[in-house]
């Protein structure tokens, strides 16, 4: 690197912090031998790299309803996961942009016992908002608050591979888990599990105190929630800004106008017919991040004619992604390939075949089954996801011409988790993904898992995730979850139409680093981790 | 008793009963709901146990006509019963939801008969004092216009040209309670605009109609012959006799304005009581909804009421009925 490549590479990071001027930093980048126009966007774009304190930013979330309250065994949607778990808490880990597990409020953590046992260091001088320091029963509380036999929470299935909590000195917890589990950080990462301070004995989520980034200023549910910034925060850098407001827009039209017109800095879930419009805007930057949820139509594998593997082989292959993924997702969504596990996963595959529209391989598998044509029906709503009625019917089309009469039933959208979901034969639904391999197998994939919505029963993959859970040698979990996938998309009952794309506005007032894919909103933490350029 | 007092009892009297039916046609009609309120509160993630666990807890265990008794025992005694979204030991009150956003509907629908009313009334006057002029007719073919294009689309083109093209007023009204007096007037701008253009032409076209009917009638030609002015020919002794048509008409529109501004809440994200039931529709919060469809019900009967008054307090022969 020549002497002047090395002083530009330092006036840029001196130029994120404010320290060289516009005209300075051009003569360098001339002398380089950058044109000044060169020079000058190098300048803009290491300005607005660089996180700079201060300011205030208003978010138009698509969610918030009057029943949002701040008990974590809810927070339905966005609304209440970015306010009350980004901006106001912290749970022990949290998942960064590139998908691995790190310390949040927890300093480190160590498992024994073939990964059966956890102990999480917490965070040294971490308080919450009152002052009172984080301690070891706070957390204890934090989790017992799910658990138990009258938990209406949420988190109950989530947490129940624990067996035993409990504080271990004054700065370390120690979790006993039912099965070792080498994923237990990511588990210890959900939003539904932010850690409260104890009061007699419970968790007072009541009072809104957290450790979190920002303090809670005022909550109206299913208008507004307004913050300011924790001055005792744990981490010295962050927040960046100082006051932030949670919006609850849950019309799109008023959402884009709210960007537009400037009443807010940033609008969740963009709408997708307007986008070509919205991108004209000078002032606005799109954001589209493929994140792990995904819309499947989940065949019965024990009801005929699904329990016969050459059947569901049939439906994959009679089924146009591509056109899907075009028509009804408008591009904003990646063609599935009937593995849950999300590219950004870690140990994530892409298994062979790649199941593509192929009417002759619909074919060859409808005739191995011993059927000339088939008549199913496709039970659908769009309570399952938008668009879900249209895939149905554009489905019917590419059948048709593989054999298969599909004659695709309209469901009413309320009552169709009750009525439909797990009762069908074959119907549509939607999975907001998981952050590990383990997690989204467990979850919708083990033989007795309470939403196994093909009642799939491998004894092969169900051997290797109990297998997988407890190893800790990295390669031999890789080769393991690698089957696992490889199992799901041979003989699996999920057709995965799309990973459906997160689509956020934002006004170029506000800058980012690299956004996590993991939940919407980079990682349900905009207000901690987002500034004003 | 004097008669008129006796007319608004009876009234009243008439109003509870039709309060009670209505209360049972709103319980029942929230039994027919498909689906399971548990069920759909705790959504798609929730376990068998949890859904248990919570319909006990709400009380959906115990038969309808008990649930109903409990309910509209605590409605006498001014308790709404409590939302589906309370926790143990954390009870959050019907009232506690509603109050804020009955107070926010009350004002946007205050604002907009504060500009709406004396518009209307103004503008039918002055078109039936000049009927069948250019003026007339160019008021008319306003009022009718902007009272024929839906809601929301009147919303949408003030919007783009107040908001986004001439950045006069704020596309949000989202108002809270600890705003400015003159900060919540701006940011209420454009949907008591939206709304007055929707309101005005029927409450105009019952002016003028009114008066102008009134106009034919011997008692005016006579106080023409004398030599009254057209303006004082209206106001004095056309006006006192057409005010029964019109504050049946302002009635209905006031009511409208608390009830039905759910679509203009909805474009401009104003937290009023609409949205409050739509949401909780949504959500299946049924103690909520219970309370909405009571206080929209008393506001039609008593708006009603009122306007009957006016009629019979303006007119002696309603007043002394032989």
């Amino acid at each position: 690197m020549s002497e002047l490549e090395q002083k530009l590479k330092m006036a840029t990071s001196l130029a994120g912090k404010g320290k060289v001027s516009r005209r300075d930093f051009i003569q360098l980048a001339m002398l380089a031998g950058f044109t000044a126009a060169a020079g000058n966007a190098m300048f803009v774009k290491a300005v607005r790299a660089e996180p700079k304190k201060g300011g205030s930013a208003r978010f138009g979330l698509a969610h918030g309803a009057t029943t949002d309250t701040l008990d974590p065994v809810g927070y339905p949607d966005t609304f209440t996961q970015c306010a009350f778990w980004g901006a106001l808490s912290n749970s022990l880990t949290e998942v960064d942009a590139k998908g691995n597990v790190v310390p949040d409020l927890a300093e480190s953590y160590e498992p024994s016992d073939g990964a059966k046992k956890w102990a999480f260091k917490l965070r040294k001088g971490a308080t919450f908002h009152d002052g009172k320091t984080v301690t070891p029963d706070d957390v204890v509380a934090s989790f017992r608050h799910h658990m138990g036999p009258d938990s209406k929470s949420a988190a109950k299935s989530l947490l129940d591979p624990i067996a035993d909590i409990k504080a271990d000195g004054p700065e370390t917890v120690i979790f006993t888990l039912k099965d070792g589990s080498a994923d237990f950080p990511y588990l210890a990462s959900d939003y539904h599990i932010p850690i409260m301070p104890v009061k007699d004995g419970k968790s007072d989520w009541q009072s809104g105190v957290r450790s979190g980034p920002f303090v809670l200023e005022k909550f109206e549910p299913g208008v507004s929630a307004r913050f300011k910034r924790n001055p005792n925060y744990f981490k010295s850098n962050q927040p960046y800004l100082d006051e932030v407001e949670f919006i609850a827009i849950t019309d799109v039209a008023a959402r884009t106008n709210a960007l537009t017109t400037g009443d807010v800095d940033f609008i969740g879930r963009a709408d997708l017919k307007t986008l070509e419009l919205l991108k004209r805007n000078p002032n606005v930057e799109i954001l589209e991040l493929s994140g792990y949820g995904h819309y499947v139509l989940p065949m019965n594998t024990t009801m005929a004619p699904f329990d016969n593997n050459d059947v569901r082989l049939a439906m994959k292959w009679a089924i146009d992604r591509e056109e899907i993924q075009k028509k009804i997702f408008l591009d904003h969504a990646t063609v599935g390939n009937d593995n849950p596990i999300a590219k950004a996963v870690k140990y994530a595959i892409d298994p062979e075949p790649k199941y593509k529209y192929d009417p002759d391989k619909a074919k060859f598998h409808l005739k191995k089954a011993g059927y000339e044509t088939l008549k199913v029906d496709l039970s659908v709503a769009d309570a399952a996801f938008a668009g879900a009625v249209d895939a149905g019917v554009l489905i019917k089309e590419t059948a048709a011409k593989c054999g298969i009469d599909i004659n695709v039933v309209r469901e009413a959208e309320d009552a169709y988790w009750d009525n439909v979901w797990l009762k069908k034969a074959w119907c549509a639904g939607y999975w907001s993904g998981r952050p590990t391999c383990d997690w989204a197998f467990s979850i919708a994939y083990a033989k007795d898992a309470a939403w196994n919505e093909t009642f799939w029963k491998n004894p092969r993959f169900n051997e290797l995730l109990v297998q997988a859970r407890a190893e800790l040698d990295d390669a031999k979990r890789g080769s393991m979850y690698g089957e696992m996938q490889q199992l799901v998309h041979d003989d699996g009952g999920t057709i995965l139409l799309v990973f459906n794309n997160f689509v956020t506005a934002n006004s170029k007032k506000l800058a980012h680093g690299e956004v996590a894919p993991n939940w919407e909103n980079d990682g349900l933490k905009i207000a901690e981790r987002w500034w004003l350029a | 008793m004097h008669p008129l007092l006796r007319t608004v009892l009876q009234r009243l009297g008439l109003g509870l009963i039709t309060l009670f039916v209505v209360s049972l046609i709103i319980f029942s009609a929230i039994e027919f709901l498909p689906g399971d309120f548990a069920r759909a509160i705790l959504g798609q993630s929730a376990t068998p146990e949890t859904v248990e666990a919570f319909q006990k807890e709400i009380g959906l265990d115990k038969p309808p006509h008990e649930r109903y008794l409990n309910w509209i025992g605590g409605v006498l005694q001014g308790d709404f019963g409590s939302s589906f979204s309370s926790r143990v030991g954390f009870r959050r009150s019907v009232m506690e939801i509603i109050a804020p956003r009955l107070l926010n509907t009350l004002f946007l629908a205050g604002i907009t008969a504060l500009v709406a009313i004396p518009l209307a009334l103004g503008l039918g006057l002055l078109a039936a004092l000049y009927r069948n002029s250019i003026f007339d007719r160019a008021v008319n073919a306003v009022t009718l216009t902007t009272i024929s294009f839906p809601e929301f689309f009147v919303a949408y083109i003030l919007m783009l040209f107040l908001a986004v093209k001439f950045p006069i007023f704020h596309s949000l009204s989202n108002v809270s309670a600890d705003m400015p007096f003159f900060e919540k007037l701006q940011r209420t701008a454009l949907p008591v605009l939206t709304l007055t253009l929707v309101i005005v032409a029927h409450m105009m076209r019952m002016t003028r109609a009114a008066i102008i009917s009134l106009l034919a009638s011997p008692y005016i030609e006579m106080a023409r012959l004398k030599g009254v002015s057209p303006g004082q020919i209206i106001l004095r002794h056309a006006l006192p006799n057409a005010w029964a048509p019109i504050a049946n008409v302002i009635a209905f529109n006031l009511a409208y304005l608390v009830v039905g501004a759910v679509v203009v809440e909805v474009v401009f994200v104003y937290p009023g009581i609409g949205q409050a039931m739509v949401d909780a529709v949504r959500s299946r919060d049924i103690p909520v909804v219970q309370a909405c469809a009571l206080i929209f019900a008393v506001t039609y009967i008593l708006l009603n009421l009122l306007a009957d008054v006016i009629s019979i307090a303006t007119n002696p022969r309603l007043l002394h009925p032989r």
